[in-house]
């Protein structure tokens, strides 16, 4: 395996790995505190069970978050010390400022997981929101630093150096405020998605539940509300990669030619070597109307860029339909769940309902991973856009496919043990909470 | 600004090393300890590890932002340690996790401990490795001389670098010995990390001596560095004259007292360490240095750097009083 080939793929299995737990460590706090609020104002046990059991699951993801996230710091080193070499003043500001919102979070967290019976209730309810504000935070600043490699700001680029840094305009360069909003939903959609679904699959084995009940309308009532507003921050992350990446844009939707007014093309495979899309479905102006807010407007295709500055088209594109489809899959399952909650309870404890939500526990992760997939992949050939290519930023060590060899297998295990060990974890859910055993 | 950062490194390496060190040291201390302490060990480190390990985060994250090219030339040349390193510090949290929190105790505890303890012993090692790579000197940044084994082989694995590895092993068990003397239930346990701690005392005094004499032997003169640096001699004598005192406590522990002339001793060594060499963080094989002068940020990064870390101290500290005292609750 080529070096550049396997230096890319390691930083994509660690930071796959790694935006898994980040998700979880953001989301969960939340919920959790909001279950512990629900707790607080009604005095329903259920509330305070389902608060305390998911406190359980996230002892154990915060831990494999925390870990995999200092690999990340070095590998980022350890893979492209040419990167951070020069990047390193310029993006180091949002990563100190990373750490701080870490810190109080793991603090917080700490106070949350042994304080139960120790403190005053509010006070404890407290840490419990710091821990969910400082995770958001955390993940909006290293989505800011990472917004940065897409759309550099604050340096000049001199002699192949940067010179005159600004770390406060390179954090707030202009794509951070899009890919922040969207991260954070994704999070929250992700995560909620897929605590409701492991509910609701339980439930489905034991009807009326009333821990899990309470459990899969808190999850989906949250995540309802994020996955309703997801499309409206990607259609604003996707009017903003039109103005700063139109590489990136072209490669999404496979436009190789440049058209006005532009087609969209949804789903098809795309074909390199005959620029064009095989099997989509074309809808004609539609592409001018998203990018740029009209359906005249001119879309650059690939045409414009040189072949050896274009992103892969058939991997970008394809992630960009998994996620867009994802994304309407679960915007439009909220929908019905707000429909049903309103008018029609009845139906939200049905078998077919109840199965579906089960059925889509994985959907927000695969839509957070390819949307990842979208945004890194869509940079190629660039590290930091337009100034540094990922070749020239790759460390001169070789043999590098054994970490990535060694690094997967890790992250392989993990994932197994993690998985068997949540089993094992919901197994016991009927002993250790009241509520869990009672039906209504 | 520069003096600030370089101390702020400074003492996040420090704290690294005395919390994270009784962290490592823990799972040390337990593999000959064996299964009675284990409960106490796991209590003991369960709720600080991962706070712990941000110093480690933080010393990174300054080199990164305030000195790039120590931070690019340490991850290129050293990057098979610091592999290790890290996939022991992935093994090592989780399967302490996984142990702490899976539901029940039947084979998998077996094999989580394995993974825990073996972890435990392998990360400290080559922490201490790339530690005394980073000074060795054995370092090529220049791409057309020597080959793989130049590069990415040798300025790690020398006898002066694996000393050094062993030195840092057996500091962190100390640590940690002296660490749960302070935890330990009842008196006879305490005695028995008393007795570790005596013989890591020892063990580490010993091998701290060898890592001079192997210095010496390997070319790299240590000692006349040390004799130029009045910091280092200070620190020196720092070190020594606490062995009686703290020799005394193990006697009539009085937890408090022992932990703070521990932590000072160790404190001592490191910028004792930090003070031979000051400013050079890398020596390279030609002769040249890369120091914190010819390496630092423009002045706007250091800037922007300190504001981060001051708002951070400032939200930090009460914070962590605030965690102390809930957990001295929770011991009473
Ligand atoms: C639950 C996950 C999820 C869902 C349902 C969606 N996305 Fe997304 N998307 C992400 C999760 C995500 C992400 C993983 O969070 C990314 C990667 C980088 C980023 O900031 O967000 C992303 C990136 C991303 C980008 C690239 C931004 C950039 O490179 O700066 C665009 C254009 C979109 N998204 C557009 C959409 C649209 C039009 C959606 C319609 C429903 C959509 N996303 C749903
Ligand atoms: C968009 C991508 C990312 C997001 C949203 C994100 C978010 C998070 C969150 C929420 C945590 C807390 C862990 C938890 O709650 O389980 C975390 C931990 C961490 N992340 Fe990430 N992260 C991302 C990428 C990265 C990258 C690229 C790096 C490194 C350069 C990194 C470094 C870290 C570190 C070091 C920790 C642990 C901190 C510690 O142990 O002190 N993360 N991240
Ligand atoms: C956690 C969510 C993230 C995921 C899933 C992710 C995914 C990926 C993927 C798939 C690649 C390989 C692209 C390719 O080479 O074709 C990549 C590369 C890279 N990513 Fe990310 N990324 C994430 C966040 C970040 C963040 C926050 C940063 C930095 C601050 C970052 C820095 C990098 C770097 C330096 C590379 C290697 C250079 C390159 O290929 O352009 N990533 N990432």
């Amino acid at each position: 395996m080529d070096d550049l080939i396997a230096a890319r793929m390691q930083m994509a299995v660690s930071l796959g790995f790694h935006i898994v737990f980040a998700c979880i460590g953001m989301t969960m706090p939340i919920l959790m505190a909001f279950s512990e609020w629900k707790w607080l104002r009604t005095k329903k046990q259920e509330y305070l069970d389902v608060a305390k059991a998911w406190s359980k699951g996230v002892a154990i993801f915060f831990a494999v978050g925390a870990v995999s996230g200092t690999v990340l710091s070095f590998e980022l080193g350890l893979l492209f010390p040419g990167f951070m070499e020069h990047a390193g003043p310029i993006i180091g500001m949002p990563f100190s400022w990373e750490g701080t919102a870490f810190f109080i979070e793991a603090i917080a967290l700490g106070i949350f997981l042994y304080g139960w019976n120790k403190l005053n209730r509010w006070v404890h309810w407290m840490s419990g929101v710091v821990v969910g504000i400082s995770g958001v935070l955390s993940g909006i600043f290293v989505v800011s630093a990472n917004a940065w490699m897409n759309s550099p700001a604050g340096f000049t680029w001199q002699n192949g150096r940067p010179i005159n840094i600004d770390p406060v305009a390179a954090m707030f360069n202009s794509a951070w405020l899009s890919q922040a909003i969207h991260m954070s939903l994704a999070a929250f959609v992700s995560t909620a998605f897929a605590v409701a679904g492991v509910h609701a699959y339980l439930l489905v084995k034991d009807r009326n539940n009333l821990f899990h009940r309470t459990a899969v309308k808190m999850a989906l009532s949250f995540g309802a509300i994020a996955a309703l507003l997801q499309p409206i921050s990607g259609d604003f992350s996707a009017k903003d990669i039109a103005q700063r990446q139109p590489a990136k844009l072209a490669a999404l939707e496979s436009l190789y030619k440049t058209s006005k007014p532009a087609d969209l093309v949804i789903g098809g495979i795309p074909n390199d070597t005959e620029e064009r899309v095989d099997y989509a479905l074309h809808i004609p102006g539609f592409l001018s109307f998203l990018a740029h807010g009209n359906f005249e407007a001119e879309v650059t295709g690939l045409d414009k860029f040189p072949k050896d500055e274009r992103p892969p088209v058939l991997i970008t594109h394809i992630a960009f339909q998994v996620m867009v489809g994802i994304g309407m899959l679960l915007a439009l399952t909220s929908l019905l769940f707000l429909v049903f909650s309103k008018w029609r309870r009845r139906t939200l404890s049905r078998k077919w309902w109840l199965s579906f939500i089960a059925l889509l526990t994985p959907m927000g992760f695969i839509a957070v991973e390819a949307g990842w997939v979208v945004t890194e992949v869509g940079r190629q050939p660039w590290i930091i856009y337009g100034v540094m290519k990922t070749k020239d930023a790759v460390s001169r060590m070789p043999g590098l496919q054994y970490s990535f060899y060694t690094i997967s297998a890790v992250y392989l295990l993990l994932t197994l043990i993690i998985i068997w060990m949540m089993r094992r974890q919901i197994a016991t859910v009927k002993t250790n909470y009241p509520s869990a055993s009672l039906n209504q | 600004m520069l003096a600030i950062t370089i101390i702020i490194l400074g003492v996040s390496f420090i704290l690294y090393t005395v919390l994270g060190g009784a962290d490592y040291g823990a799972g040390i201390i337990e593999t000959f300890a064996g299964r009675r302490a284990e409960k106490t060990i796991s209590k003991a480190i369960a709720p600080v590890w991962e706070a712990n390990h941000v110093w480690l985060i933080l010393a990174i994250v300054i080199l990164f932002t305030g000195f790039p090219k120590i931070y690019a030339t340490i991850s290129t040349a050293l990057h098979i340690p610091l592999m290790v390193v890290l996939i022991g510090i992935v093994l090592r949290g989780t399967s302490f996790t996984f142990r702490h929190y899976d539901v029940s105790h039947d084979f998998t505890h077996k094999y989580y401990t394995v993974l825990f303890r073996v972890s435990s012993f392998v990360t400290p090692f080559f922490l201490g490795i790339t530690l005394g790579a980073m000074i060795f000197g054995n370092i090529t940044t220049d791409p057309d001389s020597g080959g793989f084994y130049e590069h990415f082989i040798l300025p790690w694995l020398n006898w002066f670098c694996i000393t050094m590895g062993v030195f840092s092993t057996s500091l962190f068990g100390y640590i940690a010995a002296v660490f749960m003397i302070g935890e330990a239930g009842y008196e006879i346990e305490q005695q028995k990390y008393v007795r570790y701690a005596k013989r890591l005392l020892l063990l580490s005094i010993g091998i701290g001596i060898l890592v001079f004499l192997v210095a010496e032997g390997q070319g790299h003169h240590l000692v006349k560095l040390f004799f130029k640096s009045s910091l280092s001699i200070v620190c020196l004598s720092v070190v020594v004259l606490l062995i009686p005192l703290i020799y005394y406590l193990f006697n009539h522990p009085n937890i408090l007292y022992l932990r703070a002339a521990v932590a000072v001793q160790i404190a001592a060594i490191m910028a004792g360490w930090f003070a031979i060499q000051f400013p050079v963080m890398i020596n390279e094989k030609n002769g040249a240095h890369l120091t914190f002068y010819n390496t630092q940020a423009p002045p706007e990064t250091f800037y922007q750097l300190l504001i981060a870390l001051f708002v951070g101290l400032v939200l930090i500290i009460p914070a962590f009083y605030f965690l102390f005292k809930v957990f001295k609750k929770t011991k009473d």
